[in-house]
């Protein structure tokens, strides 16, 4: 095995290459950084890391513990307490947010990943005086009872609509070939990854056919 | 979770090379499975390589046929491909039968291959388990079994692999590309990826510590009607009981592989070979060294059955 001896001048080249990328996790305090880095200390001294995060168009400075999922940052960090955290396990969607255009489960994600990506939460979407109007659609057709997965639910079925948009086929798509087609079967599977535990389905459809439909 | 330091590679080399000098390291793409696994200290990183800067996301033509695919690309964006789409079908109905939309945009199809088992004992951290403590023992033997695997089980571990998408890579004979932490890179064929459990079941693939997979390569396309037929105990968004991958040409000839039903994709090119003789005769051959539980017995069953409809499928498809 080759010798792990790099010096402070690696470091940094590797810094300066990604050009605008980061290095988040600091291998080794700053004030130790001109001596050699060591292999134990790339591994003994976890330390909070600085990220910068893009939150529905403002951008925040935090000093967080690595361990930080994207979920606890928004949630415990910013104060968005939308977006909701259900199952912390990638089951139950509750903590979806739209990530660069695309649905994701915040749980599952660490903070520091996300840094240099434009997050939207329930938040960004709308606002009570300016409903998104996949936020009026919910309300107009009843998609929630106790209203814990919806945030998730809204989220993730605006999300849905551009990728049926975009022509990313589903499971229930017949044609590969052809554009997925807008129809309450391939929304049904394409929101299987949202649970409700109230059993709101049918109605979250309604909202959900609505907006697609374009009506209001 | 425990604490771990964490850092962004910029380079396939360097991030090699950086796992190799530090024990505990491991690559974090999607996250999906490894944070999970965090959190519930099955995985116990000491330091997570941050990969999805690369560079590693595109999907490109070979020249003089075949797809090769960064070990990046998230499953959303490989089942969207239009030549995936177009030449490689059964790799698309793979990756849209896995997991829900969410998932598939995070999930990357290095980090999919090498996604570890869902087994309920290996989740339980009470429960024995030879693949997460291994000398444990195994808490699935003897008891509950419905999820787990018919062939290539051993006495210390009956775990299947969960991943749709590897069982149509399998199908497909894809090829892994990596680079070691000296730099060196290789090919593995995917046959090659997953070991049977033996007495080492965790031990689950034949990468070296800090093997970075670059891409996975596609063979030129072999056309054919490619089904992925997934059975499982809800309609959408849950991990297969058994699947069945197949390219069934027009004479009748054809490939399978099956999900669900060991530690790697099943799939016994003897098999393949008596194909024109319908869905018993495969299946015979497919599990000939099938050893079950009281449990899961009703797997071999359910094997010949979903192969027969997907047979069928094919024939009407090619009638047409
Ligand atoms: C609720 C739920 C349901 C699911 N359902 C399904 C399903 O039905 N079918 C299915 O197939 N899957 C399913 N999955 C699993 C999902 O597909 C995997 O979690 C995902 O594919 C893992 O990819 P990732 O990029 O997130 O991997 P990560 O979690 O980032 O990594 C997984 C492992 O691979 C290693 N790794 C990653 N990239 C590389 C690389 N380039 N080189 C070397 N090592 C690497 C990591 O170190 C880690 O050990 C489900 C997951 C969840 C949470
Ligand atoms: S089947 Fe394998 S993974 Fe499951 S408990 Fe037994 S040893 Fe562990
Ligand atoms: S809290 Fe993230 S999926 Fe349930
Ligand atoms: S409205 Fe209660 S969980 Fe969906």
């Amino acid at each position: 095995m080759a010798e792990f001896n790099p010096s402070r001048r690696k470091f940094i080249q590797s810094t300066a290459v990604t050009s605008g990328a980061v290095i988040v996790g600091r291998l080794v305090p700053e004030a130790d950084a001109k001596s050699v880095l060591q292999p134990s200390q790339l591994t003994k001294e976890p330390a909070n890391v600085n990220v910068l995060l893009r939150v529905n168009g403002s951008e925040h400075q935090l000093m967080v513990d690595p361990r930080t999922t994207l979920l606890d940052a928004l949630r415990e960090r910013l104060h968005l307490t939308g977006t909701k955290k259900g199952c912390d396990q990638g089951q139950c969607g509750a903590c979806t947010v739209i990530v660069d255009g695309r649905r994701i489960a915040s749980c599952l994600t660490l903070a520091v990943m996300q840094e240099g990506h434009d997050i939207i939460t329930i938040e960004g979407l709308g606002t009570p005086t300016n409903l998104h109007p996949m936020q009026a659609a919910f309300i107009k057709h009843d998609g929630y009872q106790c209203g814990f997965c919806t945030p998730g639910q809204i989220c993730s079925a605006v999300a849905m609509l551009d990728e049926v948009k975009t022509g990313i086929p589903s499971h229930v798509t017949a044609d590969l070939i052809q554009p997925p087609e807008m129809t309450t079967i391939e929304f049904r599977e394409r929101m299987s990854g949202n649970i409700c535990r109230c059993g709101a389905y049918s109605n979250i459809q309604e909202a959900i056919a609505e907006v697609a439909g374009g009506r209001t | 979770m425990k604490a771990f330091t964490y850092e962004r590679a910029t380079t396939p080399a360097e991030a090699a090379s950086a796992a190799a000098h530090a024990n505990g390291t491991k690559f974090i793409a999607g996250g999906t499975n490894l944070l999970d696994l965090m959190k519930l200290q099955i995985e116990t990183p000491t330091h997570l390589i941050d990969i999805n800067d690369l560079g590693l996301d595109r999907i490109e033509p070979i020249t003089g046929g075949g797809l090769r695919i960064g070990a990046l690309v998230r499953n959303t964006d490989l089942a969207a491909n239009e030549h995936v789409r177009r030449d490689y079908a059964v790799l698309s109905r793979a990756l849209l039968a896995g997991a829900s939309g969410q998932l598939r945009n995070q999930a990357t199809t290095a980090g999919n291959l090498l996604q570890r088992t869902r087994c309920p004992y290996f989740y339980d951290t009470n429960q024995p388990c030879n693949k997460r403590e291994p000398g444990s023992g195994c808490g699935a033997l003897g008891g509950y079994s419905r999820h787990h695997a018919i062939v290539g089980v051993s006495d210390a571990c009956i775990a299947t692999h969960p991943s749709d998408m590897a069982v149509a890579m399998r199908i497909l004979d894809a090829t892994v590309e990596t680079v070691q932490p000296n730099g060196l890179t290789r090919t593995i064929p995917i046959v090659e990826l997953h070991r049977l459990p033996g007495n080492t079941p965790h031990i689950e693939h034949t990468l070296v510590p800090g093997e970075l997979i670059t891409a996975v390569t596609l063979p030129k396309p072999v056309g054919g009607t490619q089904i992925y037929r997934k059975v499982r105990d809800r309609a959408s968004y849950a991990f297969a009981l058994v699947s069945v991958a197949a390219i069934i040409q027009r004479d009748g000839t054809g490939r399978v592989a099956l999900g669900g039903v060991a530690h790697k994709p099943w799939r016994v090119e003897a098999a393949e070979r008596k194909m024109p003789r319908g869905a018993k005769a495969v299946t015979k051959e497919l599990l000939s060294s099938a050893r079950t539980t009281h449990d899961n017995a009703f797997k071999v069953q359910l094997v010949e059955r979903t192969l027969a409809s997907v047979l069928n499928e094919a024939l009407n498809e090619t009638k047409v």
